[in-house]
Parts: structure tokens; sequence; C-alpha cells
């Protein structure tokens, strides 16, 4: 985003908030989702303070808590592999594995088109279809080697 | 033979969620227009008579707890609902919030109506965005209805719900770190006492419940409490949401009623273990949960009878392990987990966890001594005792567990040797 651009955004869903500092998490959320590369640039986070009158270090200890948050660039599409205990122990290693190996990158890289980045991920509630993986805000579960070479073609053509 | 009785599950998979239509002809909202012609003083006696215990983990009885907020002489002004669920293996508040949202929103409106409170929040974790639209949507649909917003049903009692994202953190699932969180700030929990009945959010006394704690009150209401309690036993009235995962058949979640045996949901309900394996351990609550083995498999859910055993029921969650897997192995996950959630405030558990993993990382290495093993039992029991919030106190419940009931497998590390073949031993090599 540019510079003009980015004030815009910023203050169209600072807005949207009522210009409110309680709602800051929120405001974040919805800057990272928009910010095209899935995290908050340190323009962005200036931006916010300023708008919202706050002091710098408050808002970036709020992007830093959250786990959700980055600080650096993504791909498009950020696939998490959960490795808490339910899929740890249905084999999620073979998943991240099986990920790796399909797009050529390690846990946490980024493919080289921006596309994907792989990363782990504590349990988000998929543990029925254990390993469990998400992508962006979609759980896909029960995965084979066929299946997630077709869920990344799907990604890739969108 | 377990039964599965649907009390606050019926709906889902059967309606649209969050259609008032819908969950009108399913018979919702019955609870509510009762309710709203009873005496507040009436409804906390029969959320009283229901037994009902908070499902968010630490099973404070609900009746008690409205009761006692009634009492003081501020009265909650703000009704807000942990969907944090952050607890590994756990996802039955999804369940609702996904297949009957307005099942939760009726039981926070009969909880407004109590003590009428005019401002209410549900906070889910930004885990499950995905629902995002639903739970607006159900919103929207019970304000246009007139079950929610201004002059509910025509009467002078208004309630407005506002909906707030986590955005990935476990202990804000900590009902005082929720607060923070709902405030925009960094979830990290406050000193308690005072309680969140006298001092909660923006500083006012606060009514908190689970999703699925709020979800039983409109039965509770219609039904009466003592219908509600007959479902479950003495100490624990009417049903649990169960969610199994881990090395079990039927992963899912399951309405059971309260006294049914921890064999019979494993077995019978979860069509116990595939692939010709035999259990190891089960954990029960998530990862801050207790390990057990077989010789406890025959305790009945409840409260009280898991209590009795030295378990607790935390959020449900029922986690089955099978011989594939090594315990030291499993530990070292749990561990991990509670490193990357700790929110850092206090040392015990910032340290701690961090020790206790170099310590595991060590015996999966074949490289630990028995020196290691006080160690751990120290560290563990350090934590317990002077970590700052519920996070820390309970990091280690498994691992003490573990050392309770597979001790054998601890030592057969010290001397180099993994039974499942799960740790490589590679520091054993080099020496
Ligand atoms: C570290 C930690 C995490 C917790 N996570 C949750 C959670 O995800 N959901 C929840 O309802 N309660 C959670 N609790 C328990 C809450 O603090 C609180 O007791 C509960 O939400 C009260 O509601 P209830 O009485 O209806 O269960 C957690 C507690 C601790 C210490
Ligand atoms: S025990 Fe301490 S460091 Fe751990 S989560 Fe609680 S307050 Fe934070």
């Amino acid at each position: 985003m540019n510079g003009t651009h980015l004030v815009t955004k910023v203050n169209s869903i600072i807005e949207k908030y009522n210009g409110s500092q309680e709602r800051l998490i929120q405001i974040l959320l919805d800057l990272q989702k928009e910010s095209g590369q899935n995290y908050l640039s340190e323009d962005c986070i200036k931006e916010v303070s300023r708008i919202l009158d706050m002091p710098i270090s408050k808002v970036f200890e709020v992007a830093t808590f959250y786990s959700m948050f980055n600080r650096e660039p993504k791909g498009k599409y950020i696939i998490e592999v959960c490795k808490s205990a339910p899929c740890h122990v249905t084999g999620s290693k073979n998943v991240s594995k099986m990920f790796e190996e399909a797009l050529n990158i390690k846990m946490g890289e980024t493919t080289s088109d921006n596309i994907f980045t792989l990363q782990y991920s504590s349990c988000f509630g998929g543990c029925d279809v254990s390993p469990a993986v998400k992508i962006n805000e979609k759980i896909y579960g029960n995965l084979t080697m066929e299946k997630i070479n077709e869920i990344i073609d799907m990604y890739r053509r969108k | 033979m377990a039964k599965i009785v649907k009390l606050i599950s019926k709906n889902c998979g059967k309606i649209v969620p969050g259609s008032v239509e819908d969950y009108v002809k399913a018979g919702g909202y019955t609870g509510l227009r009762k309710a709203m012609k009873m005496d507040p003083q009436e409804i906390i006696e029969e959320v009283k008579k229901s037994n009902l215990m908070g499902r968010g983990g630490a099973g404070y009885p609900t009746g008690k707890k409205w009761e006692q907020a009634y009492a003081n002489p501020r009265r909650p002004e703000y009704v807000v609902c942990n969907g944090d669920e952050g607890e590994p293996g756990t996802y039955k508040d999804r369940l609702i919030l996904s297949q009957d949202p307005l099942r939760l929103i009726e039981g926070m409106t009969i909880a407004a109506y109590v003590f009428n409170i005019k401002e209410g929040y549900i906070y889910v974790r930004g885990e499950y965005l995905d629902l995002k639209d639903t739970i607006n949507d159900a919103i929207k649909n019970a304000e246009e209805a007139n079950y929610l917003g201004k002059n509910i049903l025509g009467s002078d009692f208004s309630f407005h719900i506002q909906v707030v994202w986590g955005a990935g953190a476990y202990v804000c699932g900590e009902n005082t770190a929720l607060l923070e969180s709902i405030e925009g700030k960094s979830g990290r929990p406050r000193k308690k006492p005072p309680f969140l009945t006298r001092v909660g959010l923006h500083q006012a006394p606060t009514l908190l419940q689970n999703v699925e704690t709020y979800s039983n009150i409109s039965y509770i209401v219609e039904h009466g409490g003592e219908k509600y309690h007959s479902y479950g036993t003495e100490y624990s009235g009417g049903t649990k949401l169960v969610c199994l995962s881990g090395n079990i058949a039927n992963k899912g979640v399951y309405e059971i009623p309260f006294g049914t045996p921890i064999r019979e949901i494993i077995y019978e309900i979860g069509g116990g273990i595939p692939g010709g394996r035999n259990l190891k351990f089960v954990q029960l609550g998530g990862s801050s949960g207790s390990c057990f083995k077989d010789e406890k498999l025959d305790t009945p859910m409840c409260y009280k009878a898991l209590k009795d055993a030295g378990l607790k029921l935390g959020s449900g969650a029922l986690l089955v392990i099978d011989d594939s897997n090594c315990v030291i192995d499993f530990l070292k996950c749990i561990t991990e987990f509670f490193i990357h959630e700790s929110c850092g405030k206090c040392t015990p558990c910032r340290e701690g966890n961090t020790r206790i993993f170099e310590l595991l990382d060590k015996l999966s290495k074949g490289i630990a001594g028995k020196e290691d093993m006080d160690r751990l039992c120290e560290i563990s029991d350090l934590m317990k005792k002077t970590s700052f919030c519920g996070l820390g106190q309970a990091a280690t419940t498994a691992l003490t567990d573990c050392i309770k009931y597979m001790k054998d497998e601890f030592l057969e590390h010290i001397e180099g040797y993994c039974r499942a073949g799960v740790c490589n031993m590679s520091g054993k090599e080099k020496i």
C-alpha cells in the first residue's frame, strides 16, 4: 500500500469502529486482512497509533502479543498445521512433511510466488478431522498427499 | 449402554444456524418468554436447583455465582460470554456457535433479564473467524424478531450484544485476561480477588460464563431446574458436551448425561481405538488436564466422582492416546504449547515451562539422569504453587500424572530406551 492509500484505509477502518481505542484488536485484524500480505507493516501501526491517538508502544504491544498478528509479510494464504496434542498423536508431523514436499518449502517459509506460507499453529478446534490444517479461515482434515495437492491447486487457481 | 441425550445439541445439524424462524419452530425462545414472566430470583432458584456447573473448565456452580452477584449492592452491568475455547482438543463451543448460536444468545438474554443488564459481549477466539457471518446474522435476526435489542418482546427490557474477536492467545480464556482483551489490550490476567462479579469489564461488576453454560439456561428455565438436574447425578446436573479426539474411531462432540463412565464414552460412543492398537492413556480436560490409564476408566463423568479419583473434568475434552505414542514425546508437545501460550507476566510460568522442556528434551535424547527427574518434579511443584494464573498452575498437571503412572517409561529413557521407538536418543550415541 502506498502512503495516501494507507492513510485512507486506516482511516476508514477506524471510522467503522467509531475511533474507539478499545476496538484496537478488531481494527488490527481488519487491517491485516486487507493488507493483501497478511501482515501489519510498521507504517500501518504508526498510522493506527496516530489516528487513535495512542502511544506507538501500546499498539506494538498488542500487535506482538497476539499470535495471529504478523509483523512480516506472509503469503496470500497461510497454511497452518496444528501441532497441539490431539493432532500430534494422530500424525501431524507427517502432514507438515507432506506440505513441505508439495510446496517445496520448509515450515515457517513462504513460497517464492508469495501465495503460500507454511507454519505451525496451536489447536484451532479441527480435532474431529485430525491431523488438521487451517488455510486462512478454513479447516481441512483427514489429509492424504493426493488431497493436499488438490487443495493447493485449488488455491493457486483462485 | 452409554447413551447420548440431546438437550442443548438437539438443533445442531437440524436447523439453519441463526434462523429465528427455524429456532422458534424447534421450541426456541420458550425459555425467554417464560423467564420474562418470572421474578428474577425465581430464575436464579431454578438455576441453583439444576446444579449446573460452569462448563468453561473451573466448574463453579452457576446458580451460586448468580445468587452472589444478585446479592451484591452493585449488580452486574455486563453479560460476557467466554468463547475463547483454546484448550487443545476442545471444540464444543464451536459446535454451538456454528450450529445453534441463538441458543447461546437466548441464554445470555435470560441472564441479562435476571440482572437487568443492557450490554453483552460474546468474545470468540480469532481462530473461529470463519463463523463471523453466522454469529452476526444470528444477532441481527434476533434483533429483527424483537428477541434482542430495544424493548424486547414489547417490554421495557432492552439488551444488546456485541461480538469481539480474539487474535490468537490461549491465556485470553482466563476470565480476567479475556476482559483485558475486550478492552482492546494484551490479554494478561488481572489479580484476583476482586472477582468479576465485583470488578470486571470497565471496572464494573460483570457476569461471565462459558458458551455451553449459557446454552443450558433456556432449557433450565423452560423445563425447570429439577428436570434438568435429573439427567445427571446428585452432584452434577444435566448433560455435558464431551469432545473426543486423538486415537479414537468416532472423533466428535457428543452430549452425554453426567454419570456415564469414561470407558463407555470411549468404547461405545467413541468406537474404541482404531488400527488394532491398545490404549496407552487418556487426557481429560485439554492440555492442562489430568492423564490416567485404564484403571480409572470406570470413573463416571461427574464432578464429584472425578474429584474423588483425583481427576478434573475441565473443558470436557477427552484425548485418547494409543501405544504407538511415547509419553516423553507427548509431554514435550504439551510443554511447547504452554511455552508458546505463556503470557510472560510471571517468572515461574515464563521460565518454568522452558526449563521443563529442556529436561524432557534431555530424556528424549537419552542423556538425562535420575537427578533430572527430581528437577522436573521440583520445577513443576514450584510452578503449581507460585504461578500468577491458572495457566502456569495447571501447565504441569499432565507431567505430574505421567510421572505418577508411567514412571517406568521415564526410567527407561534415562537408560536410553524408548519403548514406542519415537525418541531417537540422538544424544546417547555422541557420548
Ligand atoms: C489459562 C486458562 C484458560 C481458560 N480458557 C477458557 C476458555 O477457553 N473458555 C472458557 O469458557 N473458560 C476458560 N477458562 C476458565 C475461565 O477463567 C472461567 O472460569 C470460565 O469462563 C467461567 O465460566 P463458567 O463458569 O461458565 O465455566 C480458562 C481458565 C484459565 C486459567
Ligand atoms: S501463569 Fe503467569 S506467565 Fe503464565 S499465563 Fe498466567 S500470568 Fe502469564
